[in-house]
């Protein structure tokens, strides 16, 4: 059987959905929903590069590269937000940060 | 054929069950360790779509820098995490749903597409036969040349996260002596005899 262009589209739809469950059913837990936003921008760059293999076109990956660049960046802030949190209060319940009130 | 078939149900059975394991994990620990297992599977399915530069990055950038900061993160914060696991049942239902009904629309969106016949093949960059240029010097031809500014933007956005962690990690404990080194040069007096009295000291 022919491996086409929806069978990686099926396989990124279920991991950007896997992703966004993952943020609802953890909602305390920092850490796991950086994670699962990582697991949203593969499936994203999986979509990129299949759709990029498919059509015989390179500026999928080009910008697959710049998605990567980009998620990358995310999670050194996002950590180190969540570093200085963790030093501030002592604890990384996200219920806990609304000290704002916005 | 048959085994690039069997590959891809392989990596993608792979991954798409590491990356439930990730969301569902009691230990944030074993998260980041699946974690790594789906990168690395996303990288077999990369090569499989003959993206082989892709799926070093991945490797590379993902499983080499990424998660290990989160994997660093994750040990150094001494966070009780049963505590966070609480309200996990709670969410379980409505998390669902949600993700059932962005699993539909996009099996919706999958399933009821067709390309346009112009649009195989006519892209703005055609991907050059491997024979001749592999796809690491075929992404750095058009990374360089046409992509070039984006090239340079995504350097200054690794410049600005980079600057960023650092700012926001530093800090400056008080009260703890530390060498200032514009002081002691700028002294008006550079040499100076203290009498020390025995005992005292300075």
């Amino acid at each position: 059987m022919q491996i086409g262009l929806s069978h990686y589209l099926t396989v990124a739809a279920i991991l950007f959905t896997i992703g966004v469950f993952g943020i609802f059913i953890n909602r305390k837990n920092v850490i796991v929903i950086l994670m699962s936003i990582e697991l949203i921008l593969l499936a994203v760059n999986l979509n990129l590069v299949a759709f990029s293999s498919f059509l015989g076109d390179l500026v999928g990956q080009i910008f697959a590269l710049l998605v990567l660049t980009v998620a990358a960046a995310e999670a050194a802030i996002g950590l180190a937000i969540l570093v200085v949190y963790y030093r501030n209060r002592g604890s990384i319940a996200v219920e806990d940060i609304n000290l704002m009130k916005g | 054929m048959i085994i690039q078939t069997l590959f891809f149900y392989l990596f993608s059975a792979i991954t798409i069950g590491s990356a439930l394991m990730v969301v569902s994990a009691r230990n944030p620990v074993h998260s980041v360790l699946f974690l790594i297992l789906a990168f690395f599977n996303a990288a077999g399915l990369f090569v499989l779509l003959g993206a082989e530069f892709l799926a070093m990055m991945l490797v590379v950038v993902y499983v080499g820098a990424v998660a290990v900061l989160f994997l660093f993160v994750v040990m150094m914060l001494d966070v009780d995490f049963v505590e966070l696991r609480q309200g996990f049942l709670q969410y379980l239902p409505i998390g669902a749903l949600i993700g059932f009904v962005l699993l539909a629309e996009l099996v919706v969106v999958v399933g009821g597409w067709a390309f346009a016949p112009q649009a195989v093949g006519g892209g703005a960059s055609p991907i050059p036969d491997l024979a001749q240029v592999s796809n690491t010097a075929a992404i750095g031809q058009l990374l360089y040349t046409k992509y070039i500014f984006f090239f340079q933007i995504a350097g200054f956005v690794l410049l600005v996260a980079m600057i960023g962690a650092i700012v926001l990690t530093l800090h400056h404990r008080i009260g703890v002596k530390r060498q200032v080194i514009s002081e002691q040069v700028s002294r008006s007096q550079k040499v100076e005899l203290r009498d020390v009295k025995p005992g005292q000291g300075v």
